[in-house]
């Protein structure tokens, strides 16, 4: 198992490092670089900027250094805690994502949250009463839920609610709160406004899991340590829950570590609808002006967030199966 | 549903006689190939059936675009911007024939937006078959036909069946156009999945080792990474001049990159656990060449399989395409498709005004709910031990 | 509702069917048969015959589409005899016997436990279950029943998993587990079919100590006729869910009247058979389960049958004296004595030799 653990750690690592070149190269990708976006948007206000003026911003911006030594400057400071400037803003990147950032992994977090709570129980509720009215609802609501990509479920969402309640649900605070310091009452106002996005971004995913879990169950029902269960004289509820729930739960486990990307993805998309704020917009604007610190340090704490989420599945998987405990895999 | 019920050991003959009380039934199944069966399979499952068939629909849709829409779908028209969809009165004094009314805008000076009135003293018939702009049918024929028309009137800027968008674009004519990008781009998109995803999958399974664990690892990599940041990174850096159909191929190409992926890991297991099977080594000991055990032996056992994971990975494109699109990062204008269809749905106040700008969720849904069931029903028609 | 008492518990005339959409399976078709206290009843047949699915009957464990339809199962307990038909598939009585007074042991152990609960785990809850038993007590008594069926370092197995185990070790465990509430009937079905020989006799052995040592009944289940022989006193012959012979193991044996018994008997391999001579076979297959024949389900097969009669009537259990019960229309007196019109003793299959 230490193995095991020591390999996922390992691969973590080299993920993290991967993500923050990817990262930069990102940034680095869109032809021109901040400077000449820069420039650009002065030219369309009616300032020219010359080239010496150019020369000088790029030096002082350190962007006609050579792309590695770039990426090794930034790298270093990042570790370092220093997330650099944000050039758009003209304020340090840190100060600019700010809440953003953490608030994104409570939404995710809740969004993953709401998935499990609702898909195990229907999950197994579908495999027991395979074929049931209450079978055919759930696993028509699991396929709607799949097929309707979340932002557009989000954005249906916000037209009910802006046409019939005539009130808006976006966002995470109560206008008072929205600038307010942290306090306890806001953070209960954060937890008020907290199910219609963690429900908008976790109906897919649970779709997702509750189809595997009934899956699962399914195949685990048929096999004969089950009707051992019976033969001893435990009660069928027991039986259930006690050992082909159990079993079936592992491969759910490591469905979970991947949940992790596709919710953060879901997250960025359904701020902008919803307006939400998380590092979503923040990361669309800093992309489409080059702002390349803001951008690329959103980019590396994702990942990093990401990555370390599925540490966590793999060590909660780990912990329900105990042959990767004892062999390394399953 | 197998033909022995449940839970009765499947009885086994004790002697070499012709067997006593076969059913016509069991002859053809012993006899069927691999895909009658598959197909038998497959009829059963109703709704991926149904599914199949609105797919195919949807297709004729894609091919004939230019028959099924009836304007122009880049003719803007400020007098007509978000113009509500006009009612079709099927009936006219008591027959049946379909009319509308011309629509007159007006600018409303308190609120200063348009708002539209049905002149009722004009009708315009509706017509079949009606002669509107010409097309090249499938690229080659030159024709002129349209499948709905008015009579005696020009149909460009009178007939709105599905509204207007912000520029007085019929929206119909649009949808069916954007109908015919989105499916195409993910079925661009799915190919070159495919091929990777079998390319890498398939040596990665099949010769295992170092090429194995290499592959593993960038893909684990890969995988964690939040493929919107990624996407979104990749679209960004696409350069604002490049032509519709760079960037149509462009994001293509950005999709297949994580399409692949799960594709691999099906391939790549599939080929691991058949790679110890019996009947592999006998056809490498009967001297059966590399690519004849993997092409004669192998692979008719997983295309199934693959078939199924494909058909469910087009969804994913789809979805995908249309995510990027709406956020502005995908396919642009004058390029349409879903997404940019709904990118003018993005502002609430607008929408809430005119909710028929996100008439495209509606393809989107439809399309992506077939797609799921036909895979599923694929998958399990494929499934060998599937009851 | 009676049972003699000298019977512990008995089955009559149970009828399990499976209903699906293609059709309704009658798994176990009119069976009845005795087990007596301290004593091997070993149910003998081929596979698909309905054994397993009588002793998943008699615990109420069968499952859906499956359905007890008829017939009772009379068990003879403390308070009196109860019918386990009548009894609640959930209910609390049910599965007070389940595990309890009615042991079963499963022929592939390694399956039949969980594999991510250790063995001890599911040793120790099938005791407390049954027992009233605190936790450390209830562990000493697991360490006990594996010492009982010969398991050592019996401490340090149980926190082992099923797959950990040898097969050999396992299915003891399995004994160990059913035997856990005191059982008086351990049902075994088909125990040593996933061993190798040598275990198997082990196995075999064990069982027997087990019920000299605790006086339990043993209902053993077996497509091996040499387990019978060794194991049962009393044998049942099934075919097609229905009992066609039963008795005493030694009548069974060098008196078979059925001619399926005969049948079966005859194809075992043996040691003093010529060699290079072919093995006699039954001719023909089991019926597909949709399409049972009419009459004597095993007419189709039978060398004897009688043309008019094995093909209509379905025979009834004849009692030939001394427990020896056979449903065979050569031994129904009328039914001899009165072919249908135009019929006459000859055979519709024949038997390979």
């Amino acid at each position: 198992m230490v193995t095991y653990l020591a390999r996922r750690i390992g691969l973590g690592l080299l993920t993290i490092w991967a993500v923050s070149v990817l990262s930069f190269v990102i940034i680095q990708l869109p032809p021109g670089d901040f400077v000449s976006a820069y420039i650009a948007k002065l030219e369309v206000q009616g300032t020219a900027v010359s080239q010496a003026e150019a020369n000088a911003l790029r030096a002082q911006y350190g962007l006609d250094d050579p792309m590695v030594v770039q990426y090794a400057k930034w790298i270093v400071q990042v570790v370092q805690g220093n997330f650099g400037q944000s050039l758009d803003y003209a304020r340090p990147v840190a100060d600019v994502i700010g809440d953003r950032l953490w608030l994104t992994m409570v939404v995710t977090l809740a969004a993953i949250l709401f998935t499990w709570v609702v898909a195990l129980p229907i999950g197994i509720y579908s495999a027991v009463r395979q074929y049931s009215i209450g079978d055919y609802f759930f696993t028509f609501i699991g396929f709607f839920g799949l097929a309707v990509p979340t932002f557009l479920l989000a954005l249906v969402l916000m037209y009910f609610s802006v046409v019939i309640f005539n009130a808006s649900v976006g966002g995470l605070f109560s206008p008072e709160y929205v600038n307010a310091p942290w306090s306890l009452e806001k953070v209960w106002d954060l937890a008020k406004h907290m199910p219609i996005p963690a429900i908008v971004l976790g109906l897919a995913g649970t779709a997702e899991l509750m189809r595997i879990m009934r899956a699962n169950l399914l195949d685990e029902l048929r096999k004969p340590y089950v009707m051992t269960a019976r033969a001893k004289g435990l009660s069928e509820r027991r039986v259930i829950l006690k050992y082909p729930v159990r079993v079936a739960l592992n491969p759910f486990a490591s469905t979970i570590a991947f949940l992790f990307p596709q919710v953060v993805s879901g997250t960025i998309i359904v701020s902008l609808v919803l307006g939400l704020p998380t590092v979503g917009p923040v990361l669309l604007t800093a992309l489409l002006s080059q702002d390349m610190f803001l951008a690329g340090t959103i980019v590396l704490l994702i990942g990093v967030m990401t990555v370390l989420g599925i540490l966590v599945s793999d060590l909660v998987l780990v912990w329900l199966d105990p042959r990767i405990r004892l062999f390394g895999h399953d | 549903m197998s033909v022995v019920a449940d839970n009765v050991e499947v009885p086994v003959a004790v002697a070499p006689s012709p067997p006593i009380s076969a059913t016509p039934g069991d002859e053809r199944i012993s006899v069927a190939s691999q895909w009658q069966l598959m197909w038998w399979r497959f009829r059963r499952h109703k709704v991926a059936m149904a599914a199949a068939v609105v797919i195919a629909l949807f297709y004729v849709v894609v091919v004939f675009a230019d028959f099924l829409a009836y304007a122009d779908p880049f003719a803007s028209d400020s007098q007509k911007t978000l113009l509500p969809p006009q009612p079709i009165h099927l009936f006219d004094d008591g027959a049946f024939r379909p009319f509308v009314h011309p629509v007159i805008g007006v600018r409303d000076f308190t609120t200063f937006q348009r708002v539209y009135k049905e002149d009722t003293s004009r009708k315009m018939y509706l017509q079949l078959l009606a002669r509107g702009n010409e097309y090249r049918l499938f690229g080659l024929i030159p024709a002129n036909a349209h499948l709905i028309g008015l009579q005696g009137n020009p149909v460009e800027g009178n007939l709105f069946i599905l509204g207007a968008d912000l520029q007085g674009r019929d929206l119909w004519s649009r949808l069916v156009f954007s109908t015919q990008t989105s499916l195409t781009i993910g079925l661009v998109g799915v190919a070159l999945s495919l091929f990777l995803g079998v390319l890498l999958g398939g040596i990665s399974g099949y010769y295992g080792g170092i090429a194995d664990t290499v592959i593993q690892r960038v893909i684990e990599v890969l995988w964690s990474i939040p493929a919107i940041p990624l996407w979104m990174g990749l679209a960004a850096a696409m350069p604002r001049d490049w032509s519709v159909i760079q960037v149509y191929l462009a994001i293509t190409v950005i999709l297949s990159l994580v399409g692949w992926m799960r594709l691999a890991r099906v391939v790549r297991g599939r080929f691991l656990s058949l790679r110890n099977e019996d009947f592999v080594k006998a056809a490498e000991l009967a001297g059966a060449s590399t690519p004849r055990v993997i092409f004669v032996h192998m692979v008719p056992l997983f295309l199934s399989h693959i078939i199924a994971a494909t058909t469910l990975a087009l969804p994913l494109m789809i979805i995908s395409e249309t995510a990027l699109s709406f956020l502005g990062l995908g396919l642009r204008p004058p390029a349409m498709s879903w997404g940019v269809l709904l990118q003018q749905a993005q502002n609430i106040q607008t929408v809430a005004l005119s909710p028929w700008l996100m008439i495209a969720a509606v393809p989107v849904t439809i399309v992506i709910l077939a797609f799921n069931f036909l895979g599923d029903g694929l998958r399990d028609a494929a499934d060998p031990y599937g009851v | 509702m009676t049972i003699p008492d000298d019977v512990l518990i008995s089955v009559r005339d149970l009828q399990t069917h499976f209903v699906s959409d293609e059709g309704t399976t009658r798994a176990v078709d009119g069976a009845s048969f005795d087990v007596r206290p301290g004593k091997t009843l070993g149910i003998v047949g081929e596979t698909g015959c309905g054994k397993s699915v009588t002793a998943r009957s008699i615990l109420r464990i069968v499952e859906r589409p499956g359905r007890i339809v008829g017939g009772e199962i009379l068990l003879r307990r403390a308070k009196g005899v109860v019918d386990l038909v009548d009894l609640d598939p959930d209910g609390r009585e049910i599965r007070q016997i389940r595990g309890g007074e009615i042991g079963l042991v499963f022929q592939e152990p390694m399956t039949s436990f969980s594999p991510v609960h250790t063995v001890g785990d599911q040793v120790i809850e099938a005791i407390r279950l049954h027992k009233k038993l605190d936790a450390a007590k209830a562990r000493a008594r697991a360490i006990e029943l594996f010492g009982m069926v010969g398991i050592n370092r019996a401490a340090g197995r149980l926190g082992e998993y099923s797959w950990q185990m040898s097969g050999g070790i396992r299915q003891r465990a399995m004994i160990a587990m059913a035997l856990a509430g005191g059982p008086r009937l351990l049902i075994a079905d088909e125990p040593t079919t996933a061993l190798d020989v040598t275990t198997q006799a082990q196995i075999l052995d064990l069982l027997r100590r087990l019920q000299r040592e605790t006086g339990m009944a043993i209902m053993l289940i077996t497509h091996d006729l040499g387990v019978i022989a060794e194991m049962a006193d009393d044998v049942v012959v099934m075919y097609l869910g229905r009992v066609v012979e039963q008795g005493p193991v030694d009548k069974i044996f060098h008196e078979p009247k059925h001619p399926y018994t005969s049948a079966l008997l005859r194809s075992i391999p043996g040691v003093q058979n010529q060699a290079r001579v072919m093995l006699p076979t039954i001719a023909g297959s089991i019926p597909h389960p949709f399409a049972r024949p009419a009459g004597c389900p095993f007419h189709p097969r039978c060398t004897e049958a009688i043309k008019g009669v094995s093909d209509v009537v379905v025979p009834e259990q004849i009692d030939l004296g001394g427990r020896h019960v056979v449903a065979c229309h050569l031994y129904d007196a009328e039914a001899a004595r009165e072919p249908a019109a135009g019929a006459a003793r000859e055979p519709t299959a024949g038997a390979a030799r």
